[in-house]
């Protein structure tokens, strides 16, 4: 495919909890290669809007249709499961806030980023060991980390971990749901940049959900404000942190700490 | 056999209960779920599992596929680690001679029903032989996933990555594969199956073998099959293949060195031998005059080669 195809085209979604309206006819485009950044207060939507676009849950009306590496484009809910979890682990990544909940606790590191190889038929155990090591050296984990197990490892290394168990099987396209949320703010600088180097290096398409406008402004060419399940305001990062025009992103930008 | 001739006691209605224990639907019930089971190979079928006269765990799937397979003119035999004699093989051999009146035999070559436990029987088995295994945990992605659905899913779709990341893990930490019993299959180039707790010593005669191999699980309601002549191929690494179970002795009774042999502490001195864990196999070798190093009497012939084991 060219680049001059979307990635991603996502049409008047709705989702409904019940009364909550948790997504409210959200409607964007997202081209190859592009970050985009979801932001907005707690219970705004976000996550239930990433979820729906990953494949996690159905939304209620709307259209997510995926365009893959031959160029077609098909509608994500109308296809067959086996195809949509295929795509899930070879053409999609998703990393969760809680790494925890990304990772297998009890299969070693090396074993974690190997699985998406062995999941399409990697069985060659060296050729496996030799990637999980080449990940662990491109997300900073030592080599000597390799055969231990996950739940050793501190906040930040876990979240490094779960991003390269993600990144090994060559994605085209990652969510991140506020990857950055539970981590001490040094650790939180140093992951970022290491997104924002592999992002870029790799050429992957990024949709990340933050509530840190600091995040956002470092990683996201594009930026989508959102309350109450709706896009209250979109374009690009700068222009609306800089000049928001929707009273609610002025808000929420004139509420960022000075420090 | 003596059992043969005795009057049936099911015939006469006198204890109450039916040919071979369970009544006739169930039977009909479990022959169905057979049926599909070997339509599918390694697919494991719902059933609806009874609750049987021994707790589960001590073969209540297996009974309960014998009890639907078994005729008055079947023999039978019964083994539990490869031996005709220990407690959970003479129990069930004794409840079928009870409630099915049929012939039971320990030797391999005439038993046309084996229901098993651990182990396949050393000798070949043939078209006309039915092995039927109990299972405790049928489904082989359970301590990889715990959640049912998912398993499901991962059958359904063949998505069989995460069964290599257990045998991945093992050489990851052990520099080879160390799963030695229950090694996981694949059937027919499509469904994984777990071989119940057979050493994978055994995994290669499960392989396009001529008798039909059914595998119940009463505590899991599961019932699953390999049809005659179908390939099973226990799953590998390219640079690391699959290989068996090897001793660096022979067995000390019959002195076969092809066969499965179980560690036996003979004293407190470290004295200890290895025999063939198929009890049957070995006696037939004995009685073709092959003999071990222990053959006339363990104990003693332990205390000879002291120097050895000490």
């Amino acid at each position: 495919m060219s680049d001059d195809d979307v990635l991603l085209q996502v049409d008047g979604v709705c989702k409904n909890f019940g009364e909550i309206r948790a997504c409210d006819n959200v409607s964007f485009e997202l081209w190859p290669g592009e970050v985009l950044g979801i932001v907005g207060e707690s219970g705004s939507g976000k996550t239930t809007l990433l979820n729906c676009l990953a494949g996690r849950t159905e939304p209620d009306s709307g259209l997510i249709s995926y365009t893959n590496r031959r160029g077609e484009a098909s509608d994500i809910f109308a296809m067959f499961e086996p195809e949509r979890r295929m795509l899930a682990r070879t053409d999609w990544g998703f990393v969760h806030q809680n790494p925890r909940d990304g990772l297998r606790l009890d299969i070693t590191a090396g074993g974690n980023i190997g699985e998406r190889l062995m999941m399409v038929g990697a069985r060659h155990y060296g050729n496996i060991r030799g990637e999980a090591e080449t990940w662990m050296n491109r997300v900073e984990l030592e080599l000597g980390r390799i055969d231990s197990l996950p739940r050793t490892f501190s906040g930040g290394m876990q979240q490094r971990l779960q991003i390269a168990r993600n990144l090994v099987s060559g994605p085209r396209l990652i969510f991140m749901d506020e990857p950055t949320g539970g981590l001490d703010v040094s650790v939180q600088a140093r992951l970022l940049d290491l997104l924002r180097e592999l992002v870029r290096e790799l050429n992957v398409a990024v949709v990340i959900v933050t509530h840190d406008l600091a995040v956002a402004r470092l990683l996201s060419d594009r930026l989508m404000v959102m309350r109450h399940g709706a896009v209250v305001e979109s374009g690009l990062t700068d222009q609306v942190l800089d000049d928001p025009q929707h009273a609610y992103s002025q808000l929420l930008v004139s509420s960022i700490l000075q420090v | 056999m003596s059992a043969r001739k005795r009057k049936t006691r099911h015939d006469d209605g006198e204890t109450g209960y039916n040919f071979a224990y369970l009544d006739e639907q169930t039977k009909r019930m479990i022959r169905r779920c057979i049926l599909k089971a070997v339509a599918v190979p390694g697919y494991q079928v719902p059933f609806g599992s009874r609750e049987m006269p021994l707790p589960y765990g001590w073969g209540t799937g297996g009974i309960q596929v014998t009890a639907s397979i078994i005729g008055r003119n079947d023999m039978l035999k019964v083994i539990d680690q490869g031996s005709d004699d220990t407690t959970n093989a003479v129990s069930i051999r004794a409840f079928f001679a009870k409630t099915a009146d049929v012939a039971t035999t320990e030797e391999t070559s005439k038993a046309s029903v084996i229901q098993t436990r651990h182990r396949i029987p050393e000798r070949k088995l043939r078209a006309d032989q039915i092995l039927v295994y109990q299972v405790p945990i049928p489904e082989p992605l359970r301590f990889l996933e715990p959640r049912e659905t998912e398993c499901r899913k991962v059958h359904a779709y063949s998505e069989y990555g995460v069964m290599q990341v257990k045998l991945y893990e093992d050489i990851a930490r052990y520099g080879r594969i160390t799963t030695a019993y229950a090694y996981p299959v694949r059937v027919d180039d499509r469904y994984i199956m777990d071989p119940s707790p057979i050493p994978k010593f055994d995994n290669p005669k499960m392989d396009n073998s001529p008798a039909l191999q059914l595998f119940g699980a009463g505590r899991e309601k599961r019932i699953y099959a390999i049809p005659p002549y179908t390939t099973v191929h226990s799953l590998d690494f390219e640079d690391h293949p699959f290989d068996v179970e090897t001793w660096d002795e022979p067995c000390g009774l019959c002195g076969a060195t092809d066969s499965f042999l179980d560690e036996i502490i003979l004293d407190d001195q470290g004295g200890r031998m290895f025999a063939c864990s198929d009890s049957n196999f070995c006696t037939a070798r004995r009685a073709d005059g092959h003999t071990g190093q222990f053959a006339e009497d363990p104990i003693e012939e332990s205390r000879k080669g002291e120097p050895a084991h000490v």
